[in-house]
């Protein structure tokens, strides 16, 4: 029955062709919505199952690899052959990565249903959906890097479909001038710098291949268990596919597309960008625990670049006004958090986190689309306010993912947090400046939260009463909120660490997979002691400290708020407009490549030299032929010269050859 | 008794005389009478070596050449008669319609 | 020097000395004429080669029959010596001069100066093979349809001389 699994990867393929190629003849929506969410449950139904069935196996056999076909074949025999086949592997990380990604796209598509309802391009939107989908399933469930990757591009032509969907309307990208661009322009932004990411991650490959002679994960992982750690090719390998996750998972330096990718419709940003796509960097580099244990100074970086991000895209999301940027920049946030939890060799809380934020930040992204579906696609929440009495599903479940996100125990956000920030303090590999980083993160996260919250729901109401009657949204769109802010508050019970008397389920199911890295990395073990809990607390009072902080300010001193922009407005305009990141790239990177594309490649290259070649090469024949047709004199006796000139040679030859 | 070289050396000097009348003349029928001659030495080489080789397939042959020179000749003559009809002159440098 | 070489070689020099000449006169009418010796000449050669029937049948269709035609066409464009310009002397000459002289140069190089074992000449079957009889013989047995399409080729040269000569009706 674990044969079935590459199912889980058809059904959502069905569902993108049938949808695809018949959809816009399907005047029904229902019968599309029931196709699209259909193939996604099927796949959550069978990995459900699959996953059940491996409980009850012992921990050693969990693995199953199911082989396809093969793929490519090139050489085989010889010293450089590549044989790489479609096969997917069924392990304890997969098919938890696996669950989230369907269970929670199951949950999205359905709130889909609700929320582009009367969509022109509803068809198209559940088709791409199913298509994203699939290309996810690959990515997690694939046995090679070459399946991986197919898959890793796959979400990024899937976010490009996606956030470009409403393809005409006007959307102001960063590092455009404002109001010149459209939301194609976000897509392409998206889809251009997760390609330089993807770069890097193709280097990487060509290392591993040229390495290891192949591109399979067990074969590549198992030679590397036996390697010793230290050697500059495997710090190469490493830090070029982490380029790629910094690309897709929306880390310093390649993270200014995520903001500008909210120009999607929302649904689209729960999926792909808090739940499942920006997920797949930090799946890759648990997938590839191993390698990465074989270069210290790599996971250094990591822990680094994803402390600094977790703190820098957190001072951005406290001034935001947009109420999906606020959560965009969260997302950035809290993948760093996730990054900072690989970099310290703590690889089963990062991966905890990430299955803990895609319950609550899919929440945030679903409940801000039902605001902004109340408020007739108004997003500013300086324009709202005082919606809990009109949204009360909304609101509550909206406030329960706050609560998770800011790390208030008992919720699913405290114990995947605290775990992270445990082991950044006390990893052999981390230090006490990345705990210190991490909960200042932790707090703006809280504060920017409740300044959010409190401006939406709360306090006096600042929109046009006129034109706007926020209602309730349809059941479609609140029963998944209301399952996900279920599992945002139990979700976290699966990891409770011994310290907290819980037998921490979560990382022991993981354990098999992060065992070769762990043996490599050879960390002193911890026991539960008093810095742990002392840390703990702290980490609350701070947390709580910032919520009660939000509301105060935001709810009943409003001009202190006034106070603090006057005072520091310089500050301000600086975080507002990102630290000016967007118009440095223009400036740096951006526009000097458009000028040299234009100005050498276009009109040096392309016109000069390219279109020279073939004019020149027309131009060539038609000058000879000017010459080659004077041949044709017209007077016999010149023919007859040539004869005899032909006689000539043939005599000659005849002569000279020897026999 | 002569060598057969003797023959095939008067033979291809022969030819070669009427190859030169050939490119070098300018009168038309000047040049078919420098074919005319080309084609008789090639006649003289025929009949030298069936006669050496004792085998009178060369002289059946030369019969055969000679009709044809007839009927070449009497053809060529012929279409010269008509393009003086036309051009009023037999001067093979002025009919060059057939150029580029 | 037997009678054999003598006559060869002064047969030789005519024909050769006839030729040259040919080539090189003005007009036409004295081109034809230089060309009646050669033929003479060459029938004179076919004689010492014991082809009787060849040698007359040379006279009488070559020089009789074919040459008559040639003058009367010449005749008949009233041609005569109107060609009083001068042959300028161009480059196609003097490539197509030099290309002959390339292919005599060989010719002699293959001819006179190789190592070919020529064969000697067998006087009794060479005068069996060149009389008439043994031609007709021939003719009728072993070439027979060589034989009968000669007789379609002339009838279509007949045709197509007389087609192409023919003054228009206008």
């Amino acid at each position: 029955m674990m044969n079935a699994a590459p199912l889980i990867v058809l059904f959502p393929l069905i569902g993108f062709v049938v949808l695809g190629l018949f959809g816009s003849k399907i005047r029904n929506e229902r019968v599309i919505g029931i196709l699209g969410s259909g193939s996604v449950g099927a796949s959550f139904a069978l990995a459900a199952w699959i996953f059940l069935s491996m409980l009850g196996m012992d921990a050693y056999e969990r693995k199953h690899i199911v082989e396809l076909f093969t793929w490519i074949s090139a050489f085989t025999g010889n010293a450089g052959s590549l044989s790489v086949s479609v096969g997917f592997q069924v392990d304890q990380l997969s098919i938890l990565m696996t669950l989230v990604v369907t269970g929670v796209g199951f949950l999205i598509h359905v709130y889909s249903l609700g929320y582009m309802h009367g969509d022109p391009g509803f068809w198209r939107f559940f088709s791409y959906m199913n298509l994203f989908i699939f290309a996810m399933l690959n990515l997690v469930l694939a046995d090679n890097f070459l399946l991986m990757f197919l898959g890793w591009e796959g979400v990024g032509l899937c976010s490009y479909l996606l956030i470009g969907f409403w393809y005409e309307r006007k959307f102001d990208v960063g590092g455009y001038k404002s109001g010149t661009s459209t939301t194609n322009d976000a897509a392409k932004k998206a889809f251009i710098v997760n390609r330089i990411g993807d770069f890097g991650f193709l280097l990487g490959m060509f290392l591993i291949f040229e390495r290891f002679g192949s591109l399979n994960f067990d074969t590549v992982f198992g030679s590397a268990s036996v390697m010793s750690p230290g050697s500059d090719l495997m710090t190469w390998i490493t830090i070029l596919l982490f380029i790629g996750a910094t690309g897709k998972s929306a880390q310093i330096p390649l993270y200014v597309w995520l903001p500008d990718a909210m120009a999607g419709p929302t649904p689209v940003s729960a999926l792909i960008h808090a739940a499942t796509m920006v997920t797949a960097g930090v799946y890759m580099v648990a997938r590839c625990s191993v390698l990465y244990a074989l270069a210290p100074a790599t996971l250094t970086v990591v822990a680094v670049v994803g402390a600094v991000t977790a703190l820098a895209a957190a001072t951005m999301g406290l001034v935001q006004n947009d109420i999906k940027k606020v959560l965009a920049y969260s997302t950035v946030s809290q993948l760093g958090y996730m990054f900072l939890a690989m970099g310290v060799a703590a690889f089963g809380a990062g991966i905890f986190h990430l299955m803990t934020h895609a319950f609550f930040k899919g929440l945030l992204f679903l409940g801000s689309g039902a605001v902004i579906h109340a408020m007739h696609d108004e997003q500013d929440i300086q324009k709202m306010g005082g919606l809990k009495k009109h949204l009360p599903v909304t609101y509550a479940t909206f406030l329960v993912a706050a609560v998770a996100i800011s790390g208030i125990p008992p919720l699913a956000g405290f114990f995947s947090k605290d775990e992270i920030l445990w082991k950044a303090f006390s990893s052999d590999y981390g230090s006490p400046v990345l705990w210190i980083v991490g909960v200042l993160a932790a707090a703006c996260t809280a504060f920017y939260m409740f300044r959010l919250v409190s401006l939406t729901f709360e306090g006096e109401e600042r929109f046009d009463h006129q034109h706007v009657h926020p209602h309730e949204a349809p059941g479609t769109m609140t029963i998944p909120l209301i399952i996900l802010a279920g599992l945002s508050i139990v979700g976290g019970w699966i990891g409770i660490p011994e310290s907290l008397l819980g037998g921490n389920a979560f990382e022991h199911w993981l354990d098999p997979v992060f065992e070769s890295a762990n043996e490599k990395l050879r960390m002193t073990p911890h026991e539960a002691d008093a810095v742990e809990y002392v840390l703990m607390t702290l980490s609350v009072l701070v947390a709580a400290g910032a919520i009660w902080g939000a509301r105060v300010l935001y709810l009943k001193r409003n001009e202190i708020v006034a106070n603090l922009y006057r005072r520091f407005a310089g500050i301000h305009r600086i975080l507002f407009n990102k630290y000016y990141v967007d118009e440095v790239y223009d400036a740096a990177i951006i526009t000097p490549t458009v000028r040299l594309s234009e100005s050498l490649l276009w009109k040096g290259i392309d016109v000069r030299v390219i279109d020279g070649i073939v004019n020149g090469s027309a131009k060539i024949i038609d000058v000879a032929s000017q010459w080659v047709r004077k041949i044709q004199t017209g007077v016999a006796q010149v023919y007859a010269i040539v004869f005899v000139g032909g006689i000539f040679v043939i005599l000659m030859w005849l002569l000279f050859k020897q026999p | 008794m002569i060598p057969l070289q003797h023959y095939l050396i008067l033979s291809a000097i022969t030819f070669v005389i009427g190859a030169v009348g050939v490119v070098a003349r300018r009168n038309a029928i000047i040049v078919f009478m420098s074919i005319e001659l080309m084609l008789n030495s090639v006649n003289l080489t025929l009949v030298a070596f069936s006669s050496y080789l004792g085998d009178s397939t060369g002289q059946v042959l030369v019969f055969f050449v000679m009709t044809v020179a007839a009927a070449e000749a009497a053809v060529g003559l012929a279409i010269i008669i008509a393009l003086f009809r036309n051009k009023q002159t037999v001067n093979i440098d002025e009919i060059n319609i057939l150029k580029w | 020097m037997t009678f054999e070489t003598v006559l060869f070689y002064g047969l030789a020099a005519a024909s050769v000395g006839s030729a040259v000449v040919m080539v090189t006169r003005r007009s036409p009418v004295m081109s034809a004429i230089w060309l009646i010796i050669n033929f003479f000449a060459l029938a004179g050669l076919y004689l010492t080669l014991h082809a009787q029937f060849i040698a007359v049948i040379q006279i009488i269709v070559y020089a009789g029959a074919i040459m008559v035609l040639f003058l009367f066409v010449i005749m008949l464009l009233n041609l005569g010596d109107e060609e009083k310009l001068t042959e300028k002397i161009s480059y196609r000459k003097i490539i197509g001069a030099g290309l002959s002289a390339g292919v005599l140069m060989e010719l002699l190089a293959i001819l006179g100066f190789s190592n070919i074992a020529f064969p000697e000449q067998n006087v009794d079957r060479a005068v069996q093979i060149g009389t008439v009889e043994n031609i007709g013989k021939e003719l009728f047995s072993t070439f027979l349809f060589p034989f009968e399409i000669t007789s379609v080729l002339l009838l279509a040269a007949i045709v197509g001389a007389v087609l192409l000569a023919k003054r228009k009706l206008d």
